[in-house]
C-alpha cells in the first residue's frame, strides 16, 4: 500500500518542484521546542511541513538545531513541546521501530559483524518476511547502488563510497515513505562525495521517496535539494528552494551562509518606493529594500561577487559605480579572485573570468566597479 | 628477479639496508634487555625449573647407587636375593652416616606410604649386622621380604621419572609396572582438578552475568558519571586482597551480618542459620567479587568503541530495543566477553588465597594442595606435577580462545 502511494506522489508531486502548497504534507512540526538543560532552547518554535516526494535540506552551522530536529523526527530524542506527525498522525509516542523511517548516520553505522547481504536483510527480517523475499528485495537493493557482487563482504572490506552506498541502500530496502539523513557524506573525499550527491539525487528521482537530509556544506545543499531549511540558533532563517536561497536571501545569515558575499554596513537615509539610500562610510548606495526597519535603522547590504561588473563600459546601466583599489589577486584557474577596498571596505570581494581581457589586472591599480540596485539588497542589520 | 638489485656505487640491496638499519635494531634490542632479563630470570627460568623439577628424581640414583646397579637385572618376579640386600645394607649405612637416609626415606614414603619407617629402622640396625643379610632384613621388617617394596625402588631408580604426574592423577605403577588407580581412599587430584575447574567457570559465569550489565552502565554514561562508577568498581582493586576476603567472612559466616538480616526479618529461623563461608559457595562468592573487575574493565574497553548510533540504525530499521540490543550490540561485544571469561577463568584456576581463608573443606582448589605439597609435605615434584598440569591446561585454553576467536582481537583496556 505504501508503495502505491508513493507511486502515486511520485506522478503529482516531482515534477512541481517547489511543493509547499500541498495541503497534505507527509511530515508537519508543529510549534517544536527542543530543550536539553531545561535552560536553553536548541529548537524554537518550529514549524515546517515537508510534502510528499520532496528532498528537504536542514542547513546550518554546527549547533543550530538541524541535527536535533532530525533525531526527533527519527524518535531519538523526545520533543519538550509542541507535536511531530507522520502521515496526518501524532507520532510523540511512536517508538522508533514502529515510525519505519528509513535512516543514513553520519558514520554509516553498518553492522561489522554481519556481511553486506546480511545488513540489507535485517530490516527485513525483523519485520518477518518470508525468506525467498528478503534475497529477492536485497538483491534489488544492492543492484540499485551497483554493489550486485558485494553481498558477502563484511563492511570493514568496503571503501568509504561503497560503504556508504550500502547504508543508503539498508535505509531504502524496506520501502520506507520518508528517509533522513544525517551528513552522509561527511566522511569522504570531495570527488566522491559530488558523485554521490547525483548518486542520491538519483535514487530520490528514481524511487520518489521523501527525503529529509542534513547538512552544513551548503554546496551539498543546493545541489540536491527541491527546498533547503537555513537553520540558525534554533530557528529556520529562511525556507525556499535553492535558487531563491541564493539570488534572494530574507536576511543577513542567510546572505552569509549560501554561497560568497559581500556585506557593506550603513545607515539608511531615505526610502522611495522598492529603493532604499544607504550611506556606508560616506559613500551613498542605492539598494533594493527587503529586510530593513526603515529611515535612520542600520542595515546589511549584500551583494554577490560575480554580480558586480569591472570597469563596465556603460556606466550609465548601474545605479552603483565606486572606485576601487586592488589589493589582492588569487589566481583559481578558472576565474581570478579579486580583493578590493571599496567603500571604506577593504574585504570587497569580486570574480574576474579567466577569459575576460580584465584578467591582466595588478594588485595596486585603480578600477570602477559597478553593481546594480536590485543586486544589492537591503537586509537587517 | 634474478638481477640482484643493488645501490648506486654497487653494494647488494639487501646488505645496504641491513647496514644502514643496524644502528636502530642494536638500539631496540638493548631497549628491550632489562625487560627481558627480568622476565627470563623471575619467571622463564623458574618455570622451567619447575617443569623439571616434576620430573627430575635424584635422591634414590644418588644415596643407593649400589642397590639400584644390583636392581637393573632384577625381572620383578621374586623377591632379589642376597646380592641385592648386601648392596641394600652398604646403601643404607652410608646413607645414614652421610644423614641423608631421611630424604630417601621421605621419597619413598611418598611413592608406597609406610616405607619410611622401613628404611629408617632398617639403617639403624643394618650397621651391627654380618652378611647374609636377606633374613636379618626380612625379620627386621617383613616389607622386605614383599614385591612391591622392591618395585617401588627400582621404579625410582632412574633420574628422570613419571610418577609424579601419575600420581597428580591418581595413578601409580603396579607391581609389575602397569599403569593403574590408586587405592580409593587416596584418589583425591582429579576431582580436585574437575571441581577446580567447576569453580572456575561458576565464578566466570557469574562474573560475565554480574560485569555485562556494569560495564554496559560505564560505557552508555556521560562521562562524569561513569568516571565516579569507575572509581568503585576499582576500589577493591586498592583494597587489601587479605581484608576483602575477611570482610567477607564477617559478612557470610553464620553468626554474620546476612545471617542475622535473615533471621531478624523472618525469612530462616534462628536454628536454621545457612553455611554460605568455610564451603564451595563462599569460596566462589567471594572470588567472584573479587575478580569482577577483570570482566569489567575488558568489556568496558570494548563497548566503549561501540558507536551509540549501531542501535539506533538498528531500532529505525524496526527493530524493538531489546532485539537490537541482542542482535546487535551483544556480538559487538564479543572480544571482550573472550577477553574477560579468560582472564577471569585463568586467574580463578589458580587462585589460592580466598579458597585457603574461606574455602573450609569442600571449598579448596588446586593450588592450595600445591601450596600444601610445597610447604607441609615438601613433596616438590609432586607439586611440580600438578603445577604443570595447570600450566598445560592454560594454555591449551589460550590455543583454543585463539582458534575460535583470534588472540588478535582480545582486548584488555
Amino acid at each position: 500500500m505504501i508503495a502505491r502511494i508513493r507511486a502515486a506522489h511520485r506522478v503529482t508531486g516531482m515534477a512541481q518542484g517547489g511543493m509547499t502548497e500541498n495541503n497534505d504534507p507527509l511530515v508537519r512540526f508543529e510549534s517544536v521546542q527542543k530543550s536539553y538543560d531545561g535552560e536553553t532552547l536548541v529548537v524554537k518554535d518550529l514549524n515546517l511541513d515537508v510534502a510528499r516526494g520532496e528532498f528537504l535540506t536542514m542547513l546550518g552551522p554546527s549547533g543550530s538545531g538541524k541535527t536535533t530536529c532530525l533525531m526527533m523526527l527519527a524518535g531519538f530524542e523526545p520533543a519538550t513541546h509542541g507535536e511531530i506527525y507522520l502521515d496526518n498522525a501524532p507520532i510523540n509516542n511512536v517508538p522508533p521501530h514502529k515510525r519505519g523511517i528509513g535512516m543514513v548516520f553520519q558514520n554509516y553505522a553498518l553492522f561489522p559483524h554481519m556481511t553486506v547481504a546480511e545488513n540489507l536483510a535485517f530490516p527485513l527480517e525483523v519485520r518477518k518476511a518470508p525468506k525467498s523475499e528478503i534475497e529477492a528485495r536485497v538483491k534489488k537493493a544492492l543492484d540499485m547502488v551497483q554493489l550486485g557482487t558485494f553481498g558477502n563482504r563484511r563492511p570493514a572490506q568496503l571503501s568509504g563510497g561503497q560503504q556508504q552506498r550500502v547504508a543508503v541502500a539498508r535505509a531504502l530496502v524496506f520501502d520506507p515513505v520518508l528517509v533522513l539523513m544525517d551528513e552522509p557524506l561527511g566522511a569522504l573525499d570531495k570527488q566522491l562525495r559530488e558523485q554521490m550527491q547525483y548518486e542520491i539525487k538519483h535514487i530520490h528521482e528514481n524511487l520518489g521517496v521523501t527525503v529529509v537530509y542534513v547538512t552544513h556544506d551548503q554546496s551539498e545543499a543546493l545541489t540536491m535539494s527541491n527546498r533547503v531549511a537555513v537553520f540558525n540558533d534554533g530557528v529556520i532563517q529562511q525556507l525556499a528552494p535553492p535558487d531563491v536561497l541564493y539570488e534572494r536571501p530574507d536576511n543577513a545569515f542567510v546572505a552569509q551562509f549560501i554561497g560568497e558575499n559581500n556585506t557593506l554596513v550603513g545607515d539608511i537615509k531615505e526610502v522611495n518606493g522598492d529603493n532604499v539610500t544607504v550611506d556606508v562610510n560616506g559613500s551613498i548606495i542605492t539598494a533594493l529594500n527587503v529586510n530593513t526597519e526603515g529611515v535612520g535603522s542600520k542595515t546589511t547590504l549584500s551583494i554577490r561577487p560575480e554580480r558586480v561588473a569591472v570597469n563596465p563600459s556603460n556606466e550609465g546601466d548601474y545605479q552603483n559605480v565606486f572606485k576601487a583599489k586592488v589589493e589582492e589577486l588569487i589566481y583559481l584557474g578558472d576565474h581570478i579572485r579579486t580583493r578590493a577596498s571599496v567603500c571604506g571596505d577593504d574585504e570587497f570581494v569580486v570574480k574576474i573570468a579567466n577569459a575576460s581581457a580584465l584578467a591582466a589586472i595588478n594588485e595596486g591599480t585603480e578600477v570602477t566597479f559597478g553593481w546594480k540596485a536590485e543586486d544589492c539588497r537591503a537586509l537587517d542589520a | 628477479m634474478s638481477e640482484q638489485l643493488t645501490t648506486v656505487d654497487g653494494r647488494p640491496l639487501k646488505a645496504a639496508l641491513a647496514s644502514a638499519e643496524r644502528s636502530k635494531r642494536i638500539r631496540a634490542v638493548l631497549l628491550v634487555m632489562p625487560l627481558f632479563i627480568f622476565i627470563f630470570f623471575s619467571f622463564l627460568y623458574p618455570i622451567a625449573l619447575m617443569l623439571y623439577r616434576s620430573v627430575e628424581n635424584p635422591l634414590i640414583a644418588q644415596h643407593m647407587p649400589e642397590t639400584v646397579a644390583v636392581l637393573e637385572d632384577w625381572d620383578g618376579n621374586e623377591v632379589p636375593g642376597e646380592e641385592a640386600f648386601a648392596a641394600l645394607a652398604k646403601d643404607l649405612v652410608v646413607a645414614r652416616e652421610s644423614r641423608e637416609i631421611g630424604k630417601v626415606a621421605t621419597r619413598l614414603n611418598f611413592e608406597t606410604p609406610g616405607l619410611r619407617s622401613v628404611i629408617t629402622g632398617s639403617a639403624r640396625s643394618a650397621g651391627k649386622w654380618e652378611p647374609p643379610y636377606k633374613e636379618k632384613f626380612i625379620d627386621r621388617r617383613k616389607e622386605w621380604g614383599e614385591l612391591a617394596t622392591w618395585a617401588t625402588i627400582k621404579r625410582l631408580s632412574p633420574t628422570i621419572t613419571s610418577v609424579n604426574y601419575l600420581a597428580a592423577v591418581d595413578r601409580q605403577y603396579s607391581v609389575d609396572g602397569e599403569i593403574q588407580m590408586i587405592g580409593e581412599d587416596y584418589q583425591i587430584y582429579v576431582d580436585l582438578f574437575l571441581r577446580t575447574l567447576w569453580m572456575s567457570v561458576v565464578v566466570t559465569v557469574s562474573c560475565l552475568i554480574l560485569g555485562f550489565p556494569i560495564a554496559y552502565m560505564l560505557a552508555s554514561l556521560p562521562l562524569r558519571h561513569s568516571n565516579l562508577l569507575m572509581i568503585l568498581v576499582l576500589l577493591p582493586f586498592w583494597t587489601s586482597l587479605l581484608v576483602r576476603t575477611t570482610s567477607w567472612i564477617v559478612l557470610l559466616q553464620t553468626q554474620g551480618v546476612l545471617n542475622d538480616i535473615m533471621v531478624w526479618t523472618g525469612i530462616i529461623d534462628d536454628a536454621q542459620r545457612i553455611q554460605l563461608i568455610f564451603n564451595a559457595q563462599g569460596t566462589v562468592i567471594a572470588m567472584t567479587q573479587i575478580l569482577l573487575p577483570f570482566m569489567v574493565l575488558p568489556l568496558y574497553s570494548v563497548m566503549k568503541t561501540i558507536p551509540p548510533s549501531y542501535l539506533r540504525a538498528a531500532e529505525s530499521l524496526g527493530a524493538h530495543r531489546f532485539l537490537a540490543f541482542w542482535r546487535i550490540y551483544v556480538p559487538n561485544t564479543l572480544p571482550g566477553v573472550g577477553a574477560g571469561c579468560l582472564l577471569v577463568f585463568i586467574l580463578a584456576i589458580g587462585y589460592y588465597i580466598t579458597p585457603a581463608l574461606v574455602g573450609g573443606q569442600d571449598g579448596q582448589m588446586i593450588s592450595n594442595m600445591i601450596a600444601f605439597h610445597m610447604q607441609k609435605s615438601l613433596n616438590w615434584g609432586l607439586a611440580a606435577a600438578l603445577g604443570g598440569i595447570l600450566l598445560v591446561g592454560v594454555i591449551i585454553l589460550y590455543w583454543l580462545y585463539n582458534k575460535l576467536v583470534g588472540i588478535d582481537r582480545l582486548k584488555l583496556g
